[in-house]
Order: C-alpha cells, then structure tokens, then sequence
C-alpha cells in the first residue's frame, strides 16, 4: 500500500490532526506508528507522572547521597560533590542536542509530523540544562583551579552549544512561514550537531584544566563509593528531561490542534 | 577554603532551575490543554 508524502510535517500535522481511524499499524513502517498524534498522546499521557516521578525520586536520593552519604575527594575536598549535578546536566545539555538532530532528520527525510514538534521541545530544557552544566562547572573550578573561567576546549565548545541553542530557539520562532521556518530549523539542527564530538573529544585534542574522560565504555577512574550515586542523579534527570519534554509536546500539539480549529472555522 | 558555599550555590541553582522549568512546562500543557477542553465544550 502507498502513502502519499504530505508536503510538509507541519502541513502533514494540520490534515491529519487527531485521527483515529486511518491504515493499521502493520501497514506502517514502526517508525510511523506514533505519527498520529492521538496515537502518541495516549502514550505520553500515562508516560509523562512516571517519568516526572521516577525522575524526582531518583535526583533526591542521588542528591541526598552526593552531599551527605559519599567520602570526600582525597584530592578535591568536598568540592568533588557538584560532580552529582554538573556530570547530569552536562549529559542533557549534550544529548539534548543530539536527540534534536535526530528528530530534526526523521523530521526532513520522513517528513514525521512529531519529530519537528519533538526537537522544538528539547530546546528550551537542553539549553538551560547547558546554561547549568556551565554554572556549575564555573562553580566548581573556582576552589579547584582557582578560577571561576578558562577559554580551553571544553569550555569554550560548550558555551558554543549554549549559543546554538539560542540561535535554534530564535529560529524556531522566527516568522509565519511555518513550513520554510521549520525546513531551516531541522537544517540548522543537524548542521550543529557537528560540535557534540568537538565537546566530547576537547579534553584529549586539547590542553585544558577540565579533567579527561573519567567514564568510558572500558570502564571508569572514578572510586566505586563516589561514583554510586551518580548513577541515581543521571538517570533521574534523564526522567525528569523527558517529562519536560513530554509535557511540552502535549502543549505545542494542543496548540496546533486549537489553530487548526480556528483556521476551518475561519474558512468556513 | 571551605567548600561548602559554593556546593550550596551549585545544587541551590540547580534546583531553582529545574523547578522553575518543570512547572513552567507543566502549567504551559495543562493551559494549552484546558484552552483545547474548553473549545471542545463550545463546539
């Protein structure tokens, strides 16, 4: 069975908003099957207290366990507990954007009508939960290295990413043209995803105050009683990231649904 | 030097920053819902 290509996913999002009927999922690549939109949002209904939940639950005992239950650094002091928070946003602020140029490609060569309004929604956390990976690490430097800023690889890369973000959000909200708008974000999108490696290799490729990668695929250097919660702080915020991510999906396809309304009433 | 300000300072902005953009993004859907509920009445 064909199915004709609508001529954009904004486009595709406006014909088809919240139809239940339509071909069976076996017709469908797996891809597709949460393309109609009431199909995903009875998904992320149930989907968005657990992962808020779980995600909280987890951040407090990883937390609570960061600052209360693990040694202190031999090295480092107590400072080495901003790892519990700075390590997490620095993931989200990474795999955000790596989560963007994906969807941002689904979005482009299969024209799926979420995947742009996905990407549009991991903007806003990934780019404050980059704007804390740089706080805190600031905060963290200053009793460590003596300086709250230091223009090396690592830093630098990553407030580029806190830019991209900006740029992103901007275009994104640039202009009526939805669908041109949205090709130039999606483009964008994947275009800046070439500094996600540049962030992760800097530490080798370059000098730099910022420590080298403690947590391989071989394994880690960090001591097993300091590295436990961890555990608990990434995995909780990589919860809580997708119930802000869920959240604000629910609310842009609500949105779009109501114009949509309003522009059939307006046309009739 | 103590240490413990500037983790206070650290896991205190965190926080700030995760709540503040959690009830954001749970107040923006559950508007953006009602406004839809309530059209739906309408109609």
């Amino acid at each position: 069975m064909r199915v004709a290509r609508p001529k954009s996913a904004q486009g595709l999002l406006e014909e088809i908003p919240f139809r239940k009927g339509g071909l069976s999922l076996k017709a469908r690549p797996a891809m597709h099957a949460y393309a109609n939109p009431a199909r995903f949002l009875k998904l992320a209904r149930p989907l968005t207290p657990v992962c808020l939940g779980l995600g909280l639950i987890l951040i407090l005992i990883g937390c609570y366990a960061g600052l209360v239950l693990t040694p202190k650094d031999y090295l480092q002091g107590d400072s080495v507990r901003i790892l519990y928070i700075h390590v997490p946003a620095a993931w989200l602020g990474m795999g955000g954007w790596s989560a963007l140029a994906i969807a941002s490609i689904v979005q482009l060569v299969w024209r799926h009508p979420l995947a742009g309004v996905a990407a549009r929604a991991i903007a806003v956390p990934g780019a404050l939960f980059t704007a804390v990976c740089l706080v805190t690490g600031s905060i963290w430097g200053r009793p460590t290295w003596g300086t709250w800023w230091e223009w090396d690889g690592r830093m630098t890369s990553m407030l580029v990413l806190l830019f991209l973000y900006f740029a992103y959000i901007a275009l994104a909200n640039a202009g009526d043209d939805r669908t041109s708008v949205s090709r130039a974000t999606a483009i964008f999108g994947i275009v800046g995803a070439v500094n996600i490696p540049i962030i992760n290799r800097s530490v080798v490729w370059w000098n730099s105050l910022h420590q080298g990668p403690s947590i391989t695929l071989r394994g880690s250097t960090i001591a097993p009683e300091l590295l436990w919660p961890l555990g608990f702080t990434v995995f909780g915020f990589s919860f809580l990231f997708a119930a802000i991510v869920l959240m604000r999906m629910r609310a842009n396809l609500a949105e779009a649904k109501r114009e949509a309304r309003l522009r059939r009433l307006a046309a009739a | 030097m103590t240490h413990w300000p500037f983790i206070l300072a650290a896991y205190g902005l965190t926080g700030a920053v995760t709540l503040a953009v959690t009830v954001w993004s749970y107040l923006a859907m559950r508007r953006a819902e009602a406004a839809l509920e309530q059209k739906d009445h309408v109609k």
